[in-house]
């Protein structure tokens, strides 16, 4: 059981790293986009919109305080 | 799409990688044994080989719409961490990868260790040193190359960029016999960021239905425009920085206590 949890640990670290918040955004966006696509819209920009902003979100969270 | 995007960015990302497993090897091989070393990234490169044989030929499988959602979502988060990092590097809020200085480290840390020996391992500490060191940043090698040649299918092309990352870089190891200290890492890592997020973005796109303005072309627009927002936010910090620290500068100049330098996050 410890092996298995530091083996999600470990995956867990490698692809998602200190800040969770961008993928849940990135996952969220792309579920908003098939969403979307399925009702008709064509919503190429919803994606690289947000991992834009999740990104501006992570830095302002990652340097707030630091200054 | 051309293969060149493909071979350059997987090129680059092991590039680097290879040149931090580089570092440990050498510390490793130097100051310990090199037979021992050797054995440990021999291992290491044993269980690479496996991981990309059993993975590789998997992923040629899979359809290439569910492919390039599923990868396209794990390039794009793993490619905005990368991003995220080089940020905080080029704009001072994260200490730059120092490989100098983490070579003195290891290598102190591998002179205090004692010596045992294990099976047909003599230095068991250089060869778990050496083992974890190629494993960890193959494995990051091994993830780039895969997912991006199995988005395209062209598994084939992206081995040829990693295979010719590790030969250079092993190659100028040799030759310096010292950690690659000029190599512009932070540079190169904010370089395979931009790439990893733009064609991770295109990707989960499409996967999710999206049909992109002008197919393939539209990279062209979304690989300069990360690339914008990326030295965008560089800025912004650096100003910010600089607008912080300027009343201290003050301060200080005339006799006052700052609140001291900005604490660098954790190196990882």
């Amino acid at each position: 059981m410890r092996r298995l949890r530091a083996f999600g640990a470990f995956w867990y670290d490698f692809v998602i790293g200190d800040d969770w918040r961008g993928a849940a955004v990135v996952a969220a966006a792309i579920a908003a986009t098939a969403a979307l696509v399925a009702a008709g819209v064509n919503a190429w920009w919803l994606l690289p919109v947000s991992a834009l902003a999740a990104l501006g979100w992570s830095l302002r969270r990652a340097t707030a305080g630091k200054n | 799409m051309t293969e060149l995007p493909l071979v350059l960015t997987v090129f680059v990302a092991c590039a680097v990688e290879a040149v931090e497993a580089l570092t440990i090897v050498l510390a490793a091989g130097l100051t310990r044994e090199w037979r021992s070393t050797f054995q440990g990234m021999g291992v290491a490169l044993v269980v690479l080989a496996a991981v990309i044989a059993i993975v590789g030929p998997a992923l040629t499988l899979i359809p290439l719409q569910p492919l390039r959602l599923v990868v396209g979502a794990l390039l794009a988060v793993f490619g905005l961490q990368w991003l995220r990092k080089a940020v905080l590097r080029a704009s001072g809020y994260k200490e730059l990868h120092d490989e100098t200085g983490i070579y003195a480290r290891q290598v102190a840390a591998a002179e205090a260790a004692g010596t045992s020996r294990r099976g047909w391992v003599h230095d068991w500490y250089a060869f778990t040193l050496s083992f974890k060191g190629v494993l960890l940043e193959g494995l990051e090698v091994v993830f780039i190359a895969l997912t991006f040649g199995a988005s395209q299918h062209s598994i084939g092309w992206a081995a040829v960029g990693a295979t010719a990352a590790v030969v250079v870089v092993t190659v100028v190891g040799i030759a310096v016999r010292a950690p690659l200290a000029r190599v512009p890492e932070n540079s190169m890592k904010f370089a395979v960021g931009v790439m990893l997020t733009s064609f991770g973005v295109f990707w989960a796109a499409e996967g999710a239905g999206v049909a992109w303005p002008g197919n393939d072309a539209a990279l062209l627009i979304i690989v300069p425009a990360t690339l914008l927002a990326g030295l965008g936010y560089v800025t912004v910090l650096r100003r910010a920085r600089q607008a912080a620290a300027a009343p201290v500068a003050v301060a200080v100049a005339s006799g006052g206590h700052g609140p001291g330098p900005v604490r660098p996050e954790e190196e990882r």
